[in-house]
């Protein structure tokens, strides 16, 4: 039994081993092994026409503390998402639930609502940028308005958000749609027997039990939209006016190191990302305690 | 009673309606857009909404200048060797991770979990300085090449490999299969949904990717990189840029309307398990 047991094991080592075997070695080339890089090359300085690299030491994390362009950039991406976020889980909460229930034409909202998931995010954003144009776009013709909505520095940061809302409602609608479906029924009906209205029922099963859904869709969405570059890169021009005040952080890594080819200090900018996105991660993470319920 | 209910039910279409008409109208300003003349796009007084004469001239020029038919071909090759690479990998690796035991497992698979939680952006340029030195920039090699594993589809098929029970694999052991055989022959099949979300995912967001094609490839390019060149060469042709945007979006636009559950259903499933 024990020699039957260890050629087992060591069976099922081989295969095993031989299973995980490319996708340990493209992680750790394309993945693990860049994470070092690009925090080792922070600490370096490309030289002209990308040739060298000079080691500055802390020089670039000291540019970094005193560079006004990479801290408006950092407000930025935070207005950015402190927009996105909430209103994108929101409505798409509320969207979620109006959809929960059976009623005719709910695949047909669900399908057009979740249309933009689909589409390039290059296309998206011209056509907003065309809806968005001062001058022609329809927008300002609906409104009556003449608002320079992407070069007006003031609100392009927010123009730019509401595309990002309406891009992103139909996927973090889906997902609470998903966990709905697990909210038993009778809970609903032991609460209109004792005569609760729709709304109260909303914020006292709904809202609950859906709680560890909102949390993931809200880090996850937190996550993505600290990391805003596409949006950006195609709705706002090297001359807007707005650039200075719209540009994330994503965007000067993107400037610094494949336009301006200072790939040391965009390892840099890098680096500052990450370390935001794990602060708040962290504070989501305690925060959770007060207001995610787990069965 | 009834009454109130079926005014409740009114209400709720009201709102689904007028969402749905936010969700619509950009698009169908790009479709509208896209016939119209310069001219009328850009008539204020009066403000032209639908086109006098339905025009192609937008969509014949840009497939001439942009040459769609490789900007199509090079996507699509992007996406399947994305799929491709992900989906034979992530099965792989899901069914040992999943099912079998082995020295270093346990290390390795928090090599996964530890991917899948670093932003993206901090292995780009290191990624960006490989296919440079490899000599590949500028060929679909270099588009599929961060995609060739995937550490959020190998967790996603562990997953789905963890919920099959036991008896079954049991049962092919004992009637001689190894574990090759095991893996292919029974268990593997079984996951095929996970696969086919995995690979939905995957083609979704390898055609959306807009970052790395811009950094790799500056000729051939797949649709999002083209669409960010041709916005700035002809910042202005809104109708041209209309009938560009219009055209990158179609073939995704209408695979997801023929196979619309499965795609809701692969991203919800695989993006709920991020």
């Amino acid at each position: 039994m024990i020699k039957k047991g260890t050629s087992r094991e060591r069976n099922e080592f081989m295969w095993g081993w031989a299973f995980v075997l490319p996708t340990m070695i493209g992680l750790i080339v394309l993945n693990i092994i860049p994470i070092f890089q690009t925090i080792y090359q922070s600490f370096f300085k490309t030289g002209d026409f990308g040739k060298g690299n000079i080691f500055i030491g802390l020089d670039n994390y000291a540019k970094l503390m005193g560079d006004a362009e990479v801290w408006q950039s950092v407000i930025n991406t935070f207005k950015y998402a402190i927009v996105e976020v909430p209103f994108s889980i929101a409505i798409a909460l509320v969207l979620a639930v109006l959809l929960n229930r059976k009623m005719m034409g709910v695949s047909a909202y669900r399908t057009i609502f979740f249309l933009p998931m689909v589409a390039a995010p290059a296309a998206i954003a011209m056509v907003w940028r065309w809806l968005f144009n001062s001058e022609f776009g329809l927008l300002n013709h609906i409104f009556g308005t003449s608002i320079n909505w992407i070069s007006d520095p003031r609100i392009a940061v927010f123009a730019i958000a509401v595309i990002g809302i309406w891009s992103i409602i139909g996927y973090n609608m889906v997902l609470f749609l998903a966990g709905l479906q697990e909210i038993p029924r009778d809970y609903y009906e032991a609460a209109s027997i004792d005569g609760a209205t729709g709304i109260s029922q909303f914020f006292n099963i709904t809202v609950p039990l859906l709680s560890p859904t909102i949390f993931f869709v809200t880090i996850t969405r937190v996550i993505g939209g600290m990391q805003v570059f596409d949006l950006i890169f195609m709705v706002m021009d090297k001359n807007n006016p707005a650039l200075y005040k719209t540009q994330s952080i994503v965007y000067l890594f993107y400037q610094n190191s494949f336009v301006e080819n200072n790939k040391g200090y965009g390892s840099t900018i890098v680096v500052l990302l990450i370390a935001i996105i794990m602060v708040i991660t962290i504070f989501q993470m305690i925060a959770q305690k007060k207001w995610v319920y787990y069965n | 009673m009834e009454r109130k209910a079926k005014m409740m039910q009114a209400l709720i279409h009201v709102i689904l309606i007028l969402v749905s008409i936010t969700m619509l109208v950009p698009f169908l300003w790009m479709i509208l857009t896209a016939f119209k003349s310069m001219g009328e796009a850009t008539s204020v007084n009066p403000f032209v909404i639908f086109p006098s004469v339905w025009r192609t001239e937008g969509f014949t020029t840009v497939i001439n200048n942009m040459d769609f038919f490789n900007l199509y071909l090079n996507t699509l090759l992007l996406i399947a060797g994305r799929v491709l690479a992900a989906v034979l990998t992530a099965t792989l690796a899901g069914y040992a991770f999943g099912r079998l035991e082995f020295t270093g497992k346990n290390i390795m698979f928090s090599l996964i979990l530890f991917q899948m939680m670093v932003p993206g952006q901090i292995f780009i340029i290191p990624q960006y300085l490989m296919v440079s030195k490899m000599g590949m920039l500028n060929t679909i090699f270099a588009l599929v090449f961060p995609g060739l594993v995937t550490a959020f589809g190998t967790f996603l098929l562990r997953q789905a490999y963890m919920g099959l029970p036991r008896d079954l694999e049991e049962a092919a052991r004992l009637d001689g299969c190894n574990i090759g055989q095991t893996f292919l022959f029974i268990m593997a099949p079984l996951t095929r949904s996970s696969m086919v979300a995995l690979g939905i995912f995957t083609a979704v967001f390898a055609y959306k990717d807009l970052m790395w094609p811009l950094i790799c490839n500056r000729d051939v390019m797949p649709l999002s990189a083209a669409l960010a060149k041709m916005q700035g060469q002809y910042t202005n042709n809104y109708p041209q840029l209309m009938a560009a945007s219009l055209l990158a979006c179609i073939p995704m636009i209408v695979l997801y309307l023929v196979f619309q559950k499965q795609f809701i259903e692969g991203i919800a499933t695989s993006g709920g398990k991020l």
